[in-house]
């Protein structure tokens, strides 16, 4: 099976570009030169150079002992939370300006959830000396406040989104309404493998070091390239499409997502897409979203921003549908138990995004043989105030 | 195939104006007086915005219209009922406006069959690109004489004009400026050259103008370089108010154009 991005833009029947024709021009030459700039020599080199020495890159794979004994199996966490900026998304971000400034552009647009997507545009804008301007649910900018005070200081503007829920969703929407408003000089940056096709698919392949170095590193620490399983949360589906990327036609892994249940599945406020939506097109691609019978985004909820997020990465859909993956998930209270206990018992700190994948250890059997890869997308700085609000320290 | 936009268009030749309204704004049962009220004073073709929850190339007026619209209960469904005996007071042009999503929820065969029986006389949806339009859309476009509208903006290549007029029928929406609808405008340089380049590209189609079309001043304009233009969010704006209906709309369209 190819899991990958056809010429026309689609995995299986999900993907394409239902873009308005303010951004035909934009996308167009996106499209006919991503590959050609991100495969040629100068770009390998430069980005290369960027994760290892700017990013820290490799992330650590590491053996996670208590862990392990705790759930009686190998637990090895992908340690994306210990890159510069905090999490996964400066992969992602290092590639795209690159690519913006080979297609000449000088301003940056992003939107963001968490924060973590924007703080690693604001990061990379301020290496290049490009001006930023990040769009930000209003709900995200109060409870992400110490990721908007870096983004500030790195010299990024930060406008809150208020419409709709003032969230993800509604964070995008203003980005793209300022790349229609502005199609000449800017670049925006897409911090999901979500938006019109070739979107996915660069973001993807950037992300894709992920699953390129846990092969090797696995290889090295176990004398075998495939685990068992591979586990990832999923919002859009960035590092969850990162870590599985090299994995996908290697069919004797597993690969498992986990999205954001929210209250729960049986409630209206959760952002488990795959589990309870239906094929549409949101955001510019045709994939599975949250909506009513109508056709209408219905809004979302998570405690964890960077996956309160109505719709999903095609490729996800795709593997979905093709069965590649499997999507389960986790309600807030379990993503929380699931922190405090990485935290108590490795102590290590994760991002509220990143424990969804911690928790569904509860609810798959590990055997004692087995090999589970965790991607552990981002560290906790960022949520210490929910943490400190539920546990009560 | 008898479509009300081609007979227009080959009955005037400058000066139309056609308005965009949201359906269900300011309230829903709003949607039939308020074609009536436009029809009375003498407007030539209307588009009916159906509203979308996310809709990312329009302003901030239309953005908040479609929020009431939705919340006062519009749908697909909602807005067939209501049109379904407009073709017993209306005779003129009627487009319907909206995103894609709603459109492939109904179903695109029995959302263009619903349009043919009610008399709809074309669509414009923005998110509908043009290679998806030809494979999957066209067929059932024209076997419900539904015309396909498509916009141009300041951005599209002359090769991409060119195709576009070839498979466009009805006319084509010319995009102002580089901008989500509702944007303020007054006729720049830049867009003098863009509109002089495109009234000398020789398109095959009739054309108008639209987005940051919102007074007497910029609607002459727009009618100097195309066929006419089209008004929305300065309509949808005026449409905000408590005095009647039929005030609102005729004040509105006399303040634009006092001899229509």
């Amino acid at each position: 099976m190819n899991y990958q991005v056809n010429e026309k833009g689609y995995y299986g029947e999900f993907g394409g570009a239902y873009i308005p024709e303010m951004m035909v021009p934009n996308i167009e030459e996106l499209r006919l030169k991503y590959l050609e700039i991100i495969n040629s020599y100068d770009f390998r080199q430069e980005f290369i150079g960027l994760l290892k020495h700017y990013v820290g890159r490799p992330s650590p794979l590491y053996f996670a002992k208590r862990l392990s004994e705790k759930y009686q199996s190998n637990i090895y966490l992908k340690r994306e939370d210990l890159n510069h900026t905090g999490s996964h998304k400066i992969n992602n971000t290092i590639g795209q300006i690159l690519v913006a400034k080979k297609l000449g552009k000088h301003r940056i647009i992003a939107e963001t959830g968490a924060g973590q997507h924007g703080l690693a545009t604001a990061t990379v804008c301020a290496l290049m000396g490009l001006k930023c301007i990040v769009y930000m649910g209003a709900v995200d900018v109060e409870r992400q406040a110490p990721n908007v005070k870096k983004m500030k200081m790195l010299g990024a503007e930060v406008i809150p989104a208020i419409s709709g829920n003032q969230t993800l969703k509604d964070a995008t929407n203003e980005a793209m309404r300022d790349w229609i408003n502005n199609p000449v000089d800017t670049h925006y940056i897409i911090g999901s493998v979500v938006g019109p096709h070739p979107y996915p698919d660069m973001v993807a392949r950037f992300q894709s070091v992920i699953s390129e170095e846990i092969r090797w590193q696995l290889d090295e620490q176990t004398g075998k390239e495939n685990p068992t399983r591979v586990i990832a949360c999923v919002g859009g589906g960035s590092n969850a499409a990162g870590a599985f990327y090299h994995f996908l036609n290697q069919e004797e892994v597993e690969l498992i997502g986990v999205e954001a249940a929210g209250k729960g599945i049986d409630t209206s406020e959760t952002a488990a897409t795959l589990t309870l939506g239906s094929p549409g097109v949101l955001h510019s691609s045709r994939s599975i979203l949250m909506q009513t019978e109508d056709g209408q985004i219905t809004e979302p909820y998570s405690i964890s921003a960077g996956l309160d997020y109505p719709g999903i990465g095609p490729m996800h859909a795709n593997l979905f549908a093709a069965k590649r993956a499997k999507y389960l998930w986790a309600t807030d209270a379990e993503v929380l138990d699931a922190a405090l206990e990485l935290t108590q018992l490795e102590g290590i700190i994760p991002a509220l995004e990143s424990a969804h994948a911690l928790a569904v250890l509860k609810k798959i059997k590990l055997k004692p043989e087995e090999v589970t890869v965790i991607n552990l997308s981002g560290r906790g700085d960022k949520d210490m105030e929910a943490y400190l609000k539920h546990f009560g320290y | 195939m008898n479509n009300r936009i081609n007979q227009l268009f080959q009955s005037k030749k400058e000066r139309i104006l056609s308005v965009y309204f949201t359906a269900g704004y300011p309230n829903l049962e709003d949607t039939v007086p308020i074609i009536q009220e436009l029809v009375k004073n003498g407007v030539d073709l209307i588009e009916i915005g159906m509203p979308f929850s996310d809709p990312v190339a329009d302003g901030p007026v239309i953005q908040h219209s479609s929020l009431i619209s939705l919340r006062n209960g519009m749908s697909v469904r909602k807005l067939f009922d209501q049109l379904s005996d407009i073709r017993q007071s209306v005779d003129i042009p009627l487009i319907l406006m909206g995103y894609i999503n709603p459109v492939l929820q109904y179903g695109v065969e029995a959302f263009c069959e619903k349009c043919n029986k009610i008399g709809i006389d074309g669509l414009i949806i923005p998110d509908l690109p043009l290679d998806v339009y030809l494979e999957e859309f066209k067929t059932i476009f024209e076997a419900n004489n539904l015309h396909n509208i498509f916009l141009i903006t300041p951005q599209t290549s002359a090769e991409r004009m060119k195709v576009i007029d070839d498979f466009s029928s009805g006319f084509i929406y010319m995009v102002s400026s580089n901008a989500t609808t509702g944007a303020k405008s007054s006729v720049t340089d830049f867009q003098r050259e863009y509109f002089e380049r495109i009234k000398l590209s020789s398109l095959k189609n009739p054309r108008l103008i639209g987005f940051g079309i919102s007074n007497a001043e910029t609607f002459a304009n727009a009618c100097q370089f195309a066929n006419g233009a089209i008004i929305g969010s300065a309509f949808v704006k005026a449409m905000e108010g408590n005095e009647p209906l039929e005030q609102k709309v005729s004040g509105f369209i006399r303040s634009i154009a006092a001899d229509i």
